[in-house]
């Protein structure tokens, strides 16, 4: 097996990180990969802790689990790091990325020591300029692929379109603002 | 070629059921298959196929429709999952018994109670004995292929019973993978015409569902026990044909690794690809191990696996389901059966795994793994009924 990149989104219900790793694995997808993206699915309530994960690799995986020593984590919500281990088995070569108005700093003593790189990317302030609403899914798909170098930046733009189009068929006047989200958080993103 | 797509299994099923253009889709919604009638409902709407959405008030309904629809001649098919199929038993029972084709897709989950939305197989194998064939799938791939097959299947002259076609809930179903879709009329040509051998509207009047006295009652099960037997051969022919068209080739069960192994695992669904993950990683240190998914369930393949299982030294069946039969999972109980009659015997023991959705890793496999070498080392099965993973005893 050639090298596979293994995600995990840590998000409350209602915030879109299930949608943001199907979107995720749908732009993959679209770039000739092998993918799978797939919530956790439990007691779902807006608000609860919820898990997403994608797998992207060169060749098809039969690997059905969940993931547990990821390459890269992604936290929609930043009150979850004082709720949810989210650094559990995250390698320390990989990334956490997480949506937050602080710095990687601000936010490094808060991770149970963790070694790897840290990102922040105020993923709220974004949605709500470009989308008028707290949607921060669309800047922490941008964060993540600007992060991880998993797909080509250049075709990953010119592919999202096309899947907010297959995402919001039926809401057609998003997909702008959601555009412009993910070119800002792709620019805006830090690193530490 | 093939069409390349990603999509969850359940999208899947119900663009291989829009490809098959079914006459009559009857549906009741449950967790985690009410994708497959919503994708469906949306065909409908589109005016993409002929069909005639049933929207019924429960799941007995929903399986009542479908013999109906059957009865009349028509191409039909139902999805549903849990104590969804739980509530369609005695239909289930009565769609074998009329000999009618029908389609159910099984999104397996757990029985309730305690209440659970999630993964294993007690539904379907609680359902094992209703006669009907049972499909297993292990990705979204599999879910579609076994449902283009199925009708054929299923549709036979010489069958003429239904068919489940199960994936696991959320696992597969709710997961977007790659796949290949065949081109619609590919599919049509594939499925072709069905002509049915009778129906209630077809002019010539039959009677359908009359009483059984005594002395016809064994005769009707004796048929559609022999129905159960003959299916495997067609099963056969159908996946041959399947293979022929697609390149993807299907056996009653995957022999993965077999070649030389002396330790087996035998599972169903979607723990396969990550058993086998769990095979390859054995195999580059040089271990003898291999991997048999079972994908046809009903009719059991009871000489083939034997023959298969002749050569191993130790089996693990793994159990989705707990049958609280006191002595071991209903998976286990066949393969135990098929090993009786050969000569040399390979020891086999037990696992109860991944119920009401307990994530299955790789390191359970290799746990099962190394558990089977302390089976050949010592010559001792022990315990042969093991829970896997359970906490707290």
């Amino acid at each position: 097996m050639s090298k596979m990149v293994e995600i995990r989104w840590h998000g409350r219900g209602g915030q879109g990180a299930k949608t943001a790793s199907l979107l995720l694995a749908d732009a993959a997808f679209n770039t000739g990969k092998y993918v799978q993206g797939f919530p956790e699915y439990g007691p779902e309530r807006m608000g609860a802790p919820i898990s997403a994960f994608n797998r992207i690799s060169e060749e098809r995986t039969t690997l059905h689990s969940n993931i547990y020593e990821p390459d890269y984590v992604v936290v929609v919500d930043a009150t979850l790091l004082s709720a949810v281990a989210v650094t559990s088995g995250l390698k320390k070569e990989g990334a956490i990325i997480i949506n937050s108005n602080k710095s990687p700093a601000d936010l490094k003593p808060l991770l149970d020591g963790y070694e790897g790189r840290v990102y922040t990317i105020d993923a709220g302030k974004i949605s709500q300029e470009e989308l008028g609403r707290n949607f921060p899914n669309t800047p922490m798909l941008g964060a993540v692929v600007k992060v991880s170098g998993v797909i080509p930046e250049d075709k990953f733009i010119a592919d999202m379109e096309q899947s907010f189009k297959h995402a919001f068929a039926s809401k057609t006047q998003v997909i702008e603002g959601n555009m412009k989200a993910l070119k800002r958080s792709m620019q805006e993103v830090k690193g530490l | 070629m093939g069409i390349r797509e990603r999509l969850a299994g359940n999208e899947a099923v119900a663009i291989a059921l829009r490809q098959i253009d079914l006459d009559v889709l009857p549906a009741y919604p449950i967790t985690p298959s009410t994708d497959v009638p919503m994708y469906y409902s949306q065909y409908v709407a589109d005016g993409k196929v002929k069909t005639e959405f049933v929207a019924v008030e429960s799941e007995h309904s929903a399986m009542s429709a479908c013999i109906a629809a059957a009865a009349c001649g028509g191409r039909t098919a139902t999805a549903t999952s849990g104590p969804g199929l739980a509530l369609m038993w005695e239909l289930l029972y009565v769609a074998s018994g009329t000999r009618v084709p029908i389609t159910l897709a099984v999104i397996n989950r757990a029985m309730s109670a305690p209440i659970n939305i999630n993964n294993d197989h007690s539904d379907s194998m609680g359902a094992r004995d209703t006669g009907w064939i049972q499909l297993y799938s292990e990705n979204n791939q599999e879910a579609y292929d076994n449902h283009i097959m199925a009708s054929r299947i299923s549709e036979h002259k010489d069958i003429m019973l239904p068919i489940m076609v199960c994936q696991d809930g959320f696992i597969t179903s709710h997961a977007i993978e790659n796949i290949e879709l065949l081109e619609d009329d590919k599919v049509k040509a594939f499925i072709g015409e069905y002509k049915p051998a009778w129906s209630m509207i077809a002019g010539k009047p039959v009677s359908v569902g009359p009483l059984d006295i005594p002395q016809f009652y064994t005769e009707h099960a004796y048929q559609r026990a022999q129905a159960m037997k003959n299916s495997k051969k067609v099963i056969l022919d159908v996946f041959k044909e399947f293979g022929a068209l697609t390149g993807r080739k299907y056996d009653l069960f995957e022999e993965y690794k077999m070649e030389d192994a002396e330790r087996a695992i035998i599972v169903l669904n979607s723990s396969a690809g990550t058993a086998k993950c769990a095979c390859d990683a054995l195999r580059a240190k040089g271990e003898k191990v291999g991997v048999i998914k079972l994908r046809v369930f009903r009719p059991f393949p009871l000489e083939e696996l034997a023959k298969a299982l002749s050569h191993v030294k130790a089996v693990a069946v793994m159990d989705k389901a707990e049958c609280f039969s006191a002595i071991g999972g209903p998976v286990f109980a066949d393969v135990r059966t098929a090993c009786y009659d050969l000569e040399k015997r390979p020891q086999i023991i037990n696992y109860i795994y991944g119920l009401g959705g307990r994530d299955v890793r790789l390191e359970d496999f290799t746990f099962v793994y190394n558990k089977l070498d302390e089976v050949v080392k010592t010559g001792k099965s022990g315990e042969i009924y093991r829970h896997l993973g359970v906490r707290g005893v």
